[in-house]
């Protein structure tokens, strides 16, 4: 006597989305692990949420609008005079984009591996690892897009946006913070201790500074610039500075092509290594 | 044998092995879990009965041999069997940040059930677990065996046919253990095939239809708590404590009175079908164990004789 194996409704859903390919890795249920974000974002601490946001607002009131009243105005990448403000207000819109997206896929996703082990539970259901790296992923992204659209509700009423294509900066950052975020999980999945993460922050305080943040990257050496315009913050100033100061040319599409390249590294990387971890 | 032409393997290995680099923790074992059972993995740590559950839940995959689950091929069809299936890791591993109750919605939506329906599963899942009073309180505010019953709650958010736990009461104190040994007895009740690990031969008693008794990744024995008892040990034991000193100059005065004997660190053991009569002649011999006790054999008699070793160490 063989019984009938029970269908449930989870087997049905399982069953049907099987007969695509690449099942295994992904069932198409990103979705659901934004979900289990917003319950946990409920209880989480919202200072910690909110300082995240002002730190780049701090730095355009200090260095904007304090050390911009020595400076003046000066000359934008087409030669058309503008304010020390506007001209830095781009770079910390980038930022802000990617100290929000770090947040989450670097030390929140370290304590989620090591320590409360969600995604070992999350891969025993019948979600895959790129449903996972996807998800918190695209949760990281979010907190960093809110950061810049926060910014950017405080700089467009000061005048830092010089440009109708301003507006674009808000789905440029959207991107920029998508590819810090897959970037920062990829790399968080290697790290095994403490002291590694902290590695992570040393590198990022002196990229912050030197992107072409604060002065153009034309100050450098000829060899120096290379480096650091290959560096994703540097392209990140630069793609949004040109969005709203207005400099529009091909090299926007060359900033995006970077981020694209960025995105599809770090999730493949970030599922490859979820795997590696959890599925051995 | 004809018994076992009439049911359904559910679960069935051959020569399942698992390898990390040199160390081999599942050395080629065979064995069917059948629909409605209740089967335990009994061994100590290290013994390959997690390494096992994990090629079972398919986010392991085997180095060599054959797992099939449902018929299914978990190398491949990970996910389908996954929905097949619920999990009790562990240490729980519950999602701390979030309420009982957002535990088992995110779990069931993880496997893509919609809200509505989950919203009267859930309730069902809390009364089950006796929750219903602890739904808005962290998981991490609870009490270990509160933990565990919510750990298994969302193990069954998907209706699983299998239940898969991983030493299910490690760690909770007795009454607790009562608690969850009667909700999992309801399960099998329900029709539930029920696979579990464990180290504590009396949960294996108490719930185990068949067990397989594991040592360093190798099956030693295999069958129901009862009939491995009687093939592998006596009907009762006699346990004598000496002194750490003295225990292994009177084992080998006592060589020969019993059908077996066992010297352990801390007490000696005679095996014996009449105990009391045994306890009786060695007293009467002139011996004065500081403590003497008569007892039925249990797994771990049997894990004893199999691995020379006892279970809990």
């Amino acid at each position: 006597m063989i019984t009938q194996t029970l269908i449930t409704q989870a087997v049905a859903i399982a069953e049907k989305r099987a007969k695509r390919p690449g099942a295994s890795v992904y069932s198409g249920r990103a979705m659901t692990m934004i979900e289990r974000s917003l319950y946990a974002a409920k209880s989480s601490n919202w200072l910690i949420i909110i300082s995240g946001f002002v730190e780049p607002v701090l730095y355009l009131m200090a260095f904007g609008f304090g050390i911009g009243q020595l400076i003046g105005d000066i000359q934008d990448g087409s030669g058309n005079p503008v304010s020390y403000a506007a001209y830095i207000a781009p770079a910390l819109l980038a930022t802000s984009a990617m100290n929000g997206a770090l947040y989450d896929a670097t030390w929140n996703v370290f304590f989620k591996m090591h320590f409360s082990k969600v995604y070992q539970v999350m891969l025993s259901s019948s979600l895959g690892p790129m449903d996972v790296a996807l998800g918190e992923i695209s949760w990281a992204l979010i907190r960093g897009a809110t950061y810049s659209v926060g910014f950017m509700a405080i700089a467009w009423p000061l005048g830092l946006v010089t440009s109708a294509w301003g507006l674009l900066a808000i789905p440029a950052a959207t991107l920029i913070a998508f590819g810090f975020a897959s970037i920062g999980m990829a790399i968080t999945s290697y790290m095994k201790n403490f002291q590694q993460m902290n590695w992570v922050n040393f590198f990022l305080l002196p990229m912050f500074l030197f992107s072409g943040t604060f002065f153009p990257v034309s100050v450098y050496p000829e060899w120096i610039q290379v480096i650091v315009k290959a560096l994703p913050l540097c392209q990140g100033v630069d793609l949004v500075r040109s969005l709203m100061l207005g400099i529009i040319d091909i090299s926007v599409l060359g900033h995006i092509a970077y981020f694209v390249v960025m995105i599809v590294l770090g999730l493949s990387f970030t599922t490859v290594r979820l795997k590696a971890l959890f599925m051995r | 044998m004809s018994k076992s032409v009439e049911r359904e393997a559910v679960i069935r290995a051959r020569s399942l092995t698992k390898k990390y680099k040199d160390f081999v923790a599942v050395d080629g074992i065979d064995f069917d879990v059948y629909r409605g059972e209740s089967f335990g993995l009994l061994g100590p740590n290290g013994a390959g009965k997690s390494t096992t559950m994990k090629m079972i839940t398919s986010v392991s995959q085997r180095t060599s041999g054959e797992l099939t689950i449902l018929g299914k091929e978990p190398n491949n069809q990970g996910p389908e069997i996954r929905a097949h299936l619920g999990v009790v890791p562990q240490k729980d591993m519950l999602d701390r940040e979030l309420k009982v109750w957002e535990n088992l919605v995110t779990y069931g939506r993880y496997f893509g059930l919609p809200r509505k329906w989950l919203k009267t599963k859930v309730e069902e899942l809390l009364e089950f677990a006796q929750l219903t009073e602890k739904r808005n309180e962290k998981a991490d505010d609870l009490s270990g065996g509160m933990q565990r019953r919510l750990a298994i709650a969302r193990g069954l958010i998907n209706e699983p046919e299998i239940l898969l736990l991983d030493e299910p009461t490690t760690g909770l104190d007795p009454q607790a253990r009562h608690i969850l040994w009667d909700r999992l007895f309801r399960l099998k009740e329900q029709g539930v095939t029920l696979v579990l690990t464990t180290h504590y031969m009396d949960e294996a008693e108490q719930l185990c239809d068949r067990i397989i008794v594991m040592d360093k990744g190798k099956i030693m024995a295999e069958g129901s708590p009862a009939e491995l008892i009687r093939k592998y040990s006596s009907k009762e034991v006699v346990e004598l404590r000496f002194g750490t000193d003295k225990n292994e100059g009177v084992a080998k005065q006592l060589e020969g009175k019993s059908e077996r004997i066992e010297l352990l660190p801390d007490r000696i053991l005679l095996y014996t079908d009449k105990g009391e009569a045994l306890l009786t002649a060695i007293l009467d011999s002139g011996l004065h164990p500081v403590t003497s006790l008569v007892r039925r054999s249990s797994l771990e008699d049997v894990f004893l004789r199999l691995t020379g070793r006892t279970l809990v160490d």
